[in-house]
């Protein structure tokens, strides 16, 4: 690059290069961008002051217990049922998504194995949610962490936070989703524990594959209540919840390990 | 003593030709963005194991060494040192256009970037990620507003005060960028509130280094050598950042070392890690690092070690990111403690990533847009000294004798 001759402060400033004019429109441009999103907090904080409209009971936590005693290794009946009831793909490569995964297990002291589902853990104080910057990844009343698929961003912060790698991010272009189970390229998502069925009534997915195989490793219930079964058995079995060192109050509890 | 601020003239072909190349990346980099948006990140080398990767690098060093570019803005208006004042518009100016390529890249790089409207108005301000919107935001704006009480000479009464809240605005913005990593208590190299101190740190020695390559760069392409005290200054300013780092890097081994629980994570930064390891020995380390402080610190200061020094800081300061952002995902969650586990998730197993070319090419099409607003700035605004042979003594600082172009 050849020198360059300085302009001197004497010369005349042509209109487009009033530093002032520049300057101040920067700072407008500048101020709308900051005020903007101050407003919207207003109307964000008082949105959130009124009840919840989602339908789910707040005395409910739903939860789930897994006895690793039962869960036969080789067994996926569970991860099956979880991607046909929610249109996921059967033969997941690396970018696609997985909701739910078996890990074999081996303590490397005494040589022990063992098999067991990991999914989503529903805390109650999900690191997902915590780090959502827009509110996308939360928490329903009853206890479900889910993602809105309308405001996620695709920042991929969620997946990054969760210590037990529950969620996925959706790298391409989907067909052939279910219609009660929103997806959307670009989106982060992860085990709803299968909402749409639990509002309906009924056990999650891989729950019910899960008894179908007469393995009866998976128990699906309301942990506020004390006489239901998942409750019964917390009671009478020592659990455990994965990292528990992290003390995240999760939703799924592990028996037999 | 008044302070003369000039433009640069731009008129030579050699500008020209390097708009348009910077202009070409740029042009690169949209490309890359809209063939991530259209075919999504399976176009990428990224996975569920690694969902951030090369651009994030980019990203994320654009913006941490955007708050340290202003540190020589700082010197004059936080720290009175007069010396400095005549750059300080320079210092500011690359702060804005190095967080500008790093924003940028960082929205592209989202699943869904058209969705930056909700971002904007959705807060969940438990997410430090949230208050990162609102520093960049507020860092943008403070350091806008900085410029214009140092080019305006109707506000040049409030310029200390404004750089002032320019420079704290900056520790916090730094401090808010490393605990986007320290807030993550599932991963076993992240999850410290060493970080948010170290971004600090980094930013320092990072953004001092663009500074200097940018100021000499300028000095040699308009035949005006650089005050030699004011190199020596600078260079002293950053062998001093460089040590930091080691500093700060050997505490947080050290401090790893010390915890069982960390032993795994440790083990493959340091020994087994492979791509990782290599990085940070020899590129961060050795070449980023320990390279450059011998060169700032022995021998007589010249420009060609300061270009040399300051290019090895920034290349060290990119190996660094890499290793901190995507090693710290190649290390399998240890989800259950003493235990070898196997699934077909890559639990267990290290991850692997290659990035594709679609990422260099946003990443560096970042970096072209900063170099492109600053290039541009620099011709449209007068920001530069009218001399780079003479500085003000730092004696001669007052609030009052302000800049005036």
């Amino acid at each position: 690059m050849k020198p360059n001759t300085p302009a001197t402060s004497s010369e005349p400033t042509p209109p487009w290069r009033d530093r002032r004019g520049f300057m101040a429109a920067g700072a407008a441009a500048m101020t709308g961008l900051l005020i903007s999103p101050g407003v919207r907090l207003i109307v964000f904080a008082l949105a959130a002051s009124t009840p919840a409209a989602s339908g789910a009971n707040p005395k409910v936590r739903w939860g789930l217990l897994v006895d690793t005693n039962a869960c036969a290794p080789g067994c996926d009946a569970c991860v099956r049922a979880c991607r046909t009831e929610n249109g996921l793909p059967q033969n997941p490569g690396p970018t696609d998504a997985q909701w739910i995964r078996k890990i074999e297990i081996r303590e490397l002291r005494t040589g022990k194995t063992q098999s067991l589902p990991v999914m989503c853990q529903h805390c109650a104080e999900p690191p997902c949610v915590d780090v959502c910057p827009t509110g996308a990844s939360f928490k329903r009343v009853d206890g479900i962490v889910l993602v809105d698929k309308h405001i996620c961003i695709g920042c991929r912060y969620c997946v990054m936070a969760c210590p037990y790698k529950a969620r996925s991010f959706v790298h391409e272009p989907l067909s052939g989703q279910k219609p009660d189970v929103p997806r959307g390229q670009g989106t982060v998502e992860g085990c709803t524990l299968c909402v749409h069925r639990v509002d309906r009534g009924e056990s999650p997915a891989c729950v019910q594959a899960c008894a179908a195989q007469a393995q009866g490793a998976m128990v699906f219930g309301d942990l506020n209540d004390p006489q239901s079964e998942i409750s019964l058995r917390l009671e009478r079995y020592a659990t455990r919840a994965l990292r528990e060192d992290l003390q995240l109050n999760t939703g799924v509890r592990y028996a037999g390990l | 003593m008044k302070i003369h601020l000039r433009a640069l003239a731009g008129t030579s072909t050699g500008y020209y030709l390097t708009l348009g190349g910077l202009l070409l990346l740029v042009a690169l980099g949209a490309y890359a963005a809209w063939t991530l948006e259209h075919l999504g990140h399976v176009a990428s080398g990224m996975n569920n194991q690694i969902v951030w990767g090369l651009p994030h690098m980019f990203a994320v060093f654009l913006i941490v060494a955007a708050s340290g570019a202003l540190n020589v803005a700082s010197m004059a208006s936080a720290f009175g040192k007069a010396a400095y004042k005549p750059l300080a518009p320079l210092s500011a100016l690359l702060a804005m256009a190095m967080l500008s390529g790093g924003l940028a890249v960082l929205l592209l790089d989202l699943g869904r970037p058209e969705r930056l409207l909700v971002a904007l108005t959705h807060f969940n301000f438990k997410s430090i990620f949230t208050w990162n919107v609102v520093l960049y935001s507020g860092f943008m704006a403070l350091v806008a507003a900085y410029l214009w009480t140092m080019l305006e000479w109707s506000a040049k009464a409030w310029s200390a005060r404004v750089g002032l809240a320019a420079f704290l605005w900056r520790v916090t913005l730094t401090t808010g960028t490393g605990s986007i990593f320290g807030f993550l208590i599932g991963r076993q190299a992240l999850g410290s509130a060493l970080l948010g101190p170290m971004f600090v740190v980094y930013s320092l020695s990072y953004g001092l280094a663009v500074f200097v390559l940018v100021l000499l760069a300028i000095s040699h392409w308009t035949a005006k050598p650089l005050d030699a005290a004011m190199l020596a200054r600078l260079l002293r300013l950053q062998a001093l950042f460089v040590a930091l780092v080691l500093f700060v890097v050997l505490v947080y081994h050290l401090t790893h070392l010390y915890f069982a629980r960390q032993h795994g994570v440790e083990r493959f930064l340091l020994l087994d890690g492979g791509i990782y390891t290599m990085l940070f020995w020899l590129v961060h380390l050795l070449l980023g690092n320990v390279l450059p402080l011998v060169l700032l610190l022995r021998g007589r200061p010249t420009a060609t070690r300061a270009v040399l020094a300051t290019l090895l800081v920034c290349l060290g300061g990119m190996a660094q990111m890499y290793v901190t952002i995507v090693g710290s995902q190649a290390f399998a969650l240890v989800i259950f403690p003493g235990y070898a586990v196997h699934s077909s998730f890559g639990d267990g197993a290290i991850a692997s990533y290659t990035p594709a070319a679609l990422e260099w090419l946003l990443g560096l099409g970042g970096m072209a847009l900063a170099a492109l607003i600053t290039l541009l700035a620099l011709k449209w605004l007068t920001l530069l000294p009218q001399r780079l042979d003479r500085f003000p003594p730092d004696e001669a600082y007052a609030p009052a004798a302000g800049a005036q172009p």
